[in-house]
């Protein structure tokens, strides 16, 4: 239970520092720390296949792709950093406090004795669960990777001239 | 025979995208049938003349669909919306690669409408939606220019957290049902209602449909998106997309998974009497034709909302109705905002004026729009709003009933004010050389007039075939 809560307390921190740091390749160190974390939680569950996409395609793929667009990017004066760091605090320092305040709320809201969990289902081969019983949303997956390749070929294709 | 609903769109769209030759051509008119033959097959669903389980059919393609009357209306008017956008998008965008691209992002999200609504399951639902999502960023910014990517950047922020809101409800109700299935998920809910998790659940989900249905308070995005997409895109957005994947599914949620309850028929109630009331003040003040339709379209939707926290058989009945004639006659009028756009040079109505002079057929079917949308007799949108205000008379809302009666008659003025700057008095000298848009314009301009005229003449057989038998999902 005490490795469960250190972990979690672990996400919360890796996800704030995400969203609160200035620098934009922190940012991206941030997410993929948080899914790094987020797998190994995963995988305490007892979802070895979903902490494997997760450690994966969140804390692997995605980041490359941040990593390289940001690549792309220019760096502003140190002014402006300081400047924009400022607006950011003003503008977000509440964030972890409501986070935290809201988290606890919820957590004496939420502590109810008749809570009737269902059973866990049995283990199921993901494959067979894939093919068998979900092949909807596998149609949905690959329609929306092609809706996402249309975006970058639409989007990112400059035209000839 | 359900399944083919999704995969002949989608195989339609493999086959349009197989490297080669293609002709965009042969591509606009397969689309054109398909959306054509899409509203046919719900038509002759809902009379009885085909059975949609056809075992033949069946065999070929099994998807785990659901249909039922809420579900052949809504098919109906995807193909209706999607030929009226198809058409449009044909006659509005001038380049070839631009069309080809229209098409396609065009199927998508026909695939997306089409699987969202025969879906019984949460999560499939939340796929489809997010495809359905997906190619509306990509096609409001289809032209790249500032505004549109503007419009597609608050959307997309609005929608992520919609569908954030979402998930984690779905999350919280897997926790607590142990599945996804509409049906074990309705059980779920209602032998635990009384639980947090369950009404944090719920809440969650509907904050979530409250923005993709662009309801006030979380309509911020919707004019943006509506105005700066391009006309053929406003049409499809307006026409069906945020009713399908606001609308539609807050419907189907509420009445076959959360269940009705007090506390939901309230909170749809209000922000329905609040949507109806903002939009309608919002839609006086605009100076621009597309925001101004953006605005009608949020006090629409109000009534929709309005009908469903009624939650009466009849007023159901009278919310599915409204919802396809507010397809029928948004879908007309934006259309005419593209004719009026791509003619004139310009949509801010104080630079129009006396257009109906040439362009008789956009002003002509724009008064019939108008008048429905307003809810004038014998028209379509006259009829569903009756319903809605018997239902919410008889169910003793008195109180939201004459907000309903009151907005309809400011429907009325806003639309009236528009007709008489956009259409009516005297022609602007620049707008001399001004002539009627083309076939692409004019033919589904004329064919969502005529249903609109149809769906209200014939009123007592659209009600038998196609609303009333609605009233049986609540059984």
């Amino acid at each position: 239970m005490a490795m469960e809560i250190l972990l979690l307390l672990g996400l919360l921190a890796a996800a704030l520092w995400t969203v609160m740091t200035t620098r934009l390749l922190r940012s991206v160190v941030g997410l993929a720390l948080t899914s790094a974390v987020l797998s190994i939680i995963i995988f305490r569950l007892n979802s070895p296949v979903a902490a494997v996409f997760e450690l994966s395609v969140c804390a692997g793929l995605i980041p490359v792709i941040f990593i390289t667009t940001i690549s792309f990017t220019q760096r502003i004066a140190k002014s402006q950093i300081q400047e924009r760091r400022r607006e950011r605090f003003i503008r977000f320092f509440l964030l972890p406090v409501i986070v935290v305040v809201a988290g606890l709320a919820l957590l004496r809201w939420l502590k109810i004795p008749a809570l009737m969990l269902p059973a866990a289902a049995g283990e199921t081969d993901v494959r067979l669960l894939l093919w068998n019983v979900r092949h909807l949303d596998l149609l949905g997956q690959i329609v929306i990777l092609l809706a996402g390749a249309f975006a970058v070929v639409i989007l990112f294709k400059e035209p000839r001239k | 025979m359900l399944s083919l609903f999704v995969s002949i769109p989608f195989l339609s769209l493999i086959v349009f995208n197989i490297p080669g030759k293609h002709s965009t051509r042969l591509a606009l008119f397969w689309s054109a049938f398909l959306f054509i033959a899409q509203s046919a097959l719900a038509l002759l669903f809902s009379t009885g003349i085909i059975n949609p389980v056809a075992r033949q059919l069946s065999r070929i393609f099994i998807f785990k669909l659901s249909l039922d009357p809420l579900s052949l209306l809504l098919l109906l008017s995807i193909g209706v919306a999607a030929f009226a956008a198809l058409l449009a998008g044909n006659n509005l965008f001038r380049e070839k690669s631009q069309k080809s691209n229209f098409i396609n992002l065009l199927m998508v999200a026909v695939i997306g409408m089409n699987a969202t609504v025969l879906a019984a399951d949460l999560f499939s639902v939340y796929i489809f939606m997010e495809i359905v999502a997906v190619s509306s960023f990509v096609l409001i910014s289809i032209q790249k220019d500032r505004l549109a990517l503007e419009g597609a950047f608050k959307y997309m922020v609005m929608s992520s957290i919609a569908t954030c809101l979402m998930l984690v409800s779905i999350a919280l109700i897997i926790l607590v049902c142990g599945d996804t299935d509409f049906g074990v998920v309705a059980s779920g809910l209602c032998a635990q209602s009384g639980n947090p998790i369950v009404k944090l659940a719920i809440g969650l989900f509907l904050c979530g449909l409250f923005i993709k249905s662009g309801l006030v308070p979380f309509h911020g995005w919707l004019p943006d998106a509506y105005s700066a997409a391009p006309s053929a895109v406003s049409v499809l957005l307006a026409g069906i997309i945020t009713k399908v994947t606001g609308v539609y599914v807050l419907m189907r949620l509420v009445i076959s998974v959360f269940g009705i309850n007090p506390a939901i028929q309230n909170l749809l109630m209000l922000a329905g009497a609040v949507s109806i009331a903002f939009g309608a003040l919002a839609a006086l003040t605009q100076h621009d034709f597309k925001r101004m339709l953006a605005y009608s379209s949020i006090s629409q939707v109000g009534y929709i909302i309005l009908g469903l926290g009624c939650a009466t058989p009849l007023a159901i009945a009278g919310a599915a109705f409204h919802f396809f004639n507010h397809t029928i006659f948004k879908t007309l009028l934006f259309i005419n905002a593209a004719a009026v756009e791509k003619q004139a040079g310009s949509i801010h109505m104080d630079n129009l004026g006396g257009l109906s002079e040439k362009m008789p057929v956009t002003g002509a079917t724009s008064v019939i729009a108008l008048l429905s949308t307003a809810g004038i007799p014998p028209l379509a949108g006259f009829w569903s709003k009756l319903i809605i205000i018997m239902a919410l008379w008889s169910a003793g809302n008195f109180a939201y009933a004459y907000i309903a009666v009151i907005f309809s008659v400011v429907t009325l003025a806003y639309f009236l004010s528009m007709q008489r700057r956009v259409f009516f008095g005297k022609l602007a000298l620049s707008l001399e050389s001004v002539k009627e848009a083309g076939a692409g314009i004019t033919i589904p301009a004329a064919l969502l007039a005529g249903i609109t005229v149809a769906a209200g003449v014939g009123f007592f057989w659209v009600l038998d075939k196609l609303i009333l038998p609605i009233q049986e999902i609540l059984r």
